[in-house]
């Protein structure tokens, strides 16, 4: 089966616009979300799928309204459980080319578990989780990514939970493709979600993404020009893990076993450390990577092929129907211990 | 019960014909209890016998050996006329420890057969029941009882002394020695469970070996010890002719899902976490994976029916079951469906509760779960079976309903049917109705919430069809175009419309089924699993001259649209449940008719004497 076992029938030429459905979009003017809309409509042409064959599935939250703004198939769900909706959809039309888009409180909360089982079981969805570190559509709550203290109206004193880390959890959880992106860079997002969409098995891209009415600049690290400069670190498979201005260039070395942060000149080419996206063990160190103490990661921490659920699961019906032939109920019926009566 | 006895000829036995008898294997959940049962069962399959079971077993896998707790039973009844029910009072009672004595002997009528296990009537054993004095040394029990007491395990250590086998392997076969006297005292053919053990066991001779030894010894047993002066014959029943096979009901809603995955050349997802006593159902979906049925044994009770709704987006048929519990987990993705249109079958097989409450034990309280356990106007077709084998027919019929109408179904199954078997007669899957699923394809005017005139019911379009792209989900959708609406007329408008979608299903529902005349004294209804113990009830009061009938309900939402006629026809009403009143209340709630209840709820089936009872008050009362 071809990867997201999509791609029999071919696609005609699209552009954006074919993607764009005859919904008014709702989001607060100035949300992150607009950008990711805009650039998934971009990005969607170049997967070669045809639009029927495309459908978004989503659960509550800000970002689970996206499904109604793209024209393609689209299932808006209950609170956190678009994986496992996703889950049988993939079982039952493993033709499809399912997306799950999802936010930090429908993915990470109340959605956990589930998100932790598409991902080890490995089925064929790309999940979209938008990370603004808030609630947004319920007003403005702290959500599982809020940073420890965060004064909200469910706060008022500061949250007293600290935060979960979506890319250490997605790697935890045995994810085979797992990216980080930003709603701000729009290119970048677009490279990503056609990686992302063309992996085989379950890929994850967190997006960083703003709330620019419950938690505006959350994410200005990577927003703001000057510490984006110092901060952003572009992964690139088989690239040295450099980040920071020209005049003074960093790199991320291993130090025994433990990340540390240098000054590039300081250290041999020989002690940089190469990113490679088959290493998983890599990935969940550089996952945890982040300011002020470290670079945030941008780009594909993992990406590793492993065995598909909904694959194995058809091999098997396969092998049933090949082994014994189609199921037939008068047969069955009258299988095992029967007696008659006349 | 009559009795007809045969006059010993040459030294034989004496065999007396009986019309039923009521059996009860009981020992520790370790003993085999189960097994020895469903042997008993299918040897009593062979001899033509119509049979109804009633297992009964701890909900823990290994209870602590020797405990009241920990006791595990097997409760049969069998008879050459049609039998509704697995009996009320015991005609033979066999226990294999003191604790199985303990526990059960107070169901064994006056004057029953009682088979105890002598070895395991030992001091710790005792103490662990709560006995003092060993009780069969106690007089007054062989006063009462006809008391044998045999050392099945010294008979079953004699039996198999020389094979290569350990003590422990040979005592785990004793079970087998009961089954074997049983037989011999009730005359049932060994050939099934010759074979059983034949299949059973093909890598394991010695075992094979042993079981075939301890069950022919303790059938010997019963021929040549002194102590056992007569057996008994129960005659074939006169069953309607055809090919029978044994059904549970867990297995029937199996093959009733795989009957209609067949018909419909729909594919099935089964979603389902595991959860006594619904997980038989996952296990057998799991072996059929020819049929196009895929299982999905998800993370929680949520994704389970989440997958199952996901597939039915996608144009298979969403399945889930689960037992109380799980149900209530489900509550909000089940609105989802009700919401999203979408064609959805959940099983609950009900339990004893609320909460954890009696896992392995049966109940019928989730009625009203099932009509309104959901948040707001939320709708959903309910169905119940009656007996093991009508699982099979209610949930083809529940797949059928579900994508005619795009609606959920909720088919209330319980402990007793899941687990209990019944002779079943095998139906010809031809004569069942067809299902018939027309996807849209055709792109002319398409709206995704366009409604059938006849059935309401929204058109299924599978992804993946050209032309056809829009978006469905759980918030409130402007009817026909399915756009998001907050506008107030629509929602009420949606209100109605989900409602009597829900009501048209009525047009499906035959005319009502009356056991009895079609006026009288007393109208007995019931629903689900208590159709035997009511029926044996009633036929009981007719043959005594009394003016009574029943109805079983089928269709709990929407009920028989001729009900409310069918019950003035009546003096007065009696509805038995196993639980605090909830039929009742919904009769007379949509009929202002003064129905009473009949409840018990004690994780038992009801009890057929007890109907009888309390049809009989009601008979003399003022209306």
């Amino acid at each position: 089966m071809s990867p997201g076992g999509a791609e029999a029938k071919e696609a005609p030429k699209y552009t954006k616009k074919d993607f764009e459905s005859d919904q008014d979009v709702r989001w607060c003017p100035g949300c992150g979300d607009y950008a990711i809309l805009s650039a998934v409509q971009k990005a969607m042409p170049d997967l070669g799928v045809p639009k029927e064959n495309i459908v978004f599935v989503s659960g509550i939250g800000c970002s689970s309204r996206f499904p109604y703004y793209m024209n393609t198939y689209g299932f808006h769900t209950i609170h956190g459980r678009a994986p496992a909706l996703a889950t049988g959809l993939r079982l039952a039309r493993p033709d499809l080319k399912v997306f799950v888009v999802t936010g930090d409180g429908d993915g990470l909360s109340i959605g956990g578990n589930h998100m932790l089982h598409v991902l080890r079981r490995n089925v064929s969805v790309t999940i979209l989780l938008f990370n603004n570190r808030i609630y947004g559509l319920t007003k403005g709550q702290y959500s599982p990514t809020s940073e420890l203290g965060k004064v909200t109206k469910s706060t008022p004193m500061g949250s007293t939970d600290r935060p979960v880390n979506p890319l250490a959890f997605a790697l935890g959880c045995g994810a085979t493709f797992v990216a980080r992106t930003v709603d701000r860079n729009i290119q970048h997002m677009e490279e990503m979600l056609r990686r992302a969409a063309r992996h085989h098995g379950a890929a994850f891209i967190e997006i960083l993404q703003n709330c620019n009415v419950y938690n505006h600049l959350a994410w200005n690290v990577v927003y703001d020009k000057e510490s984006r400069l110092q901060y952003e670190l572009r992964l690139e498979h088989g690239k040295p893990l450099l980040f920071g201005p020209p005049d003074d260039r960093r790199a991320v070395i291993m130090d025994g076993v433990a990340p540390r942060t240098v000054r590039a000149r300081d250290v041999p080419e020989s002690a940089l450390w190469i990113h490679d996206e088959a290493n998983v063990n890599a990935a969940k160190l550089l996952a945890d990577l982040f300011a002020p103490d470290f670079p945030v990661p941008i780009g594909v921490l993992a990406a590793v092929e492993a065995p598909v659920y909904e694959e194995i699961m058809l091999q098997q019906e396969q092998k049933a129907i090949s082994d014994r032939g189609p199921g037939d109920i008068a047969k069955l019926l009258t299988s095992g211990d029967t007696w008659k009566i006349s | 019960m009559s009795e007809t006895a045969t006059p010993a000829a040459g030294g034989q036995k004496s065999l007396k014909e009986l019309d039923r008898a009521v059996i009860r294997f009981a020992g520790d959940s370790g003993d085999g209890m189960q097994l020895t049962g469903e042997q008993f069962t299918t040897e009593s399959a062979w001899a033509g016998n119509d049979i109804a079971t009633l297992p009964n077993f701890p909900a823990e896998i290994r209870a602590p050996a020797g405990t009241l707790f920990g006791v595990s039973s097997f409760q049969l009844q069998f008879g050459s006329q049609r039998v509704y029910t697995p009996g009320d009072r015991l005609d033979c009672l066999v226990a294999m420890n003191p604790a199985a004595l303990k526990v059960h002997v107070r169901d064994l009528k006056t004057g029953g057969l009682l088979i105890a296990n002598t070895a395991a009537f030992e001091k710790r054993n005792l103490d662990k029941a709560g006995y003092a004095a060993n009780p069969l040394d106690d007089p007054a029990l062989a006063e009462r009882y006809r008391l044998h007491k045999v050392d099945m395990t010294a008979l079953t250590q004699e039996a198999v002394k020389d094979l290569p086998l350990d003590a422990r392997e040979k005592d785990r076969t004793k079970n087998f020695f009961a089954l074997g006297l049983v037989s011999w005292i009730y005359t049932r053919p060994l050939e099934p469970t010759l074979e059983w053990i034949g299949k059973k066991f093909t890598k394991n001779p010695a075992i094979a070996a042993a079981n075939t030894r301890v069950l022919k010894a303790g059938h010997a047993y019963g021929e040549t010890a002194e102590i056992f002066a007569e057996h008994y014959a129960v005659e074939a029943a006169e069953m309607a002719p055809g090919l029978y096979r044994a059904m549970t009901g867990n297995r029937a809603l199996a093959w009733g899902i795989l009957a209609a995955a067949q018909r419909s050349k729909v594919p099935v997802v089964y979603g389902a976490y595991p959860i006594t006593p619904a997980s038989d159902i996952l296990h057998e979906l799991a072996l059929h994976k020819r049929f196009r049925v895929r299982t999905i044994q998800a993370e929680d009770e949520i994704a389970a029916v989440t997958a199952a709704i996901g597939a039915s987006f996608g144009g298979a048929i969403g399945v889930t079951g689960s037992s109380g519990p799980g149900i209530a987990l489900k509550g909000e993705a089940i609105g989802l469906a009700v919401m999203a249109e979408l064609p959805l079958v959940v099983f609950n097989i009900q339990r004893g509760g609320p909460s954890t409450g009696l896992p392995t034990k049966t109940e019928q309280a989730d009625l009203m779960q099932a009509l309104g356990g959901r948040n707001s106007e939320s709708p959903v077709v309910v169905l119940a079976p009656a007996t093991p084998g009508d699982c099979f027919y209610v949930a083809y019929e529940a797949v059928r309903i579900a994508v005619k109408y795009m609606v959920p179904v909720i088919v209330l199954s319980d402990g007793f049917l899941a687990n209990g078997s019944e002779p079943w007669l095998v139906p010809d899957p031809e004569t069942l109705p067809p299902i018939d699923v027309q996807f849209r394809t055709s792109t002319e005017g398409f709206f995704p919430y366009l409604r059938d005139p006849a059935t309401l019911a929204r058109p299924w379009v599978r992804p993946g069809t050209p032309g056809l792209e829009h978006r469905i989900g759980g918030i409130e959708k402007q009817d026909v175009t399915g756009d998001i609406s907050y506008d107030p007329d629509n929602h009420d408008h949606m209100v109605r419309v989900r409602a009597e979608k829900v009501r048209r299903v009525a047009q499906e529902i035959p005319p009502t089924s009356i056991n009895g005349p079609a006026t009288g004294d007393v109208l007995v209804v019931g629903w689900g699993g208590t159709y035997g113990a009511i029926t044996a009830a009633v036929e009981r009061a007719q043959a005594e001259g009394k003016s009574v009938a029943s109805i079983h309900l089928r269709h709990l939402n929407p009920l028989p649209p001729d009900l409310g006629h069918v019950l003035r026809e009546y003096r007065r009403v009696l509805v038995p449940e196993i639980n605090s009143g909830q039929l009742v209340r919904v009769v007379r709630a949509e009929y202002l008719v003064d129905a009473v209840g009949f409840n018990r709820v004690r994780g038992l089936p009801l009890a057929s004497d007890e109907i009888f009872d309390a049809i009989t008050q009601l008979v003399g009362s003022p209306a």
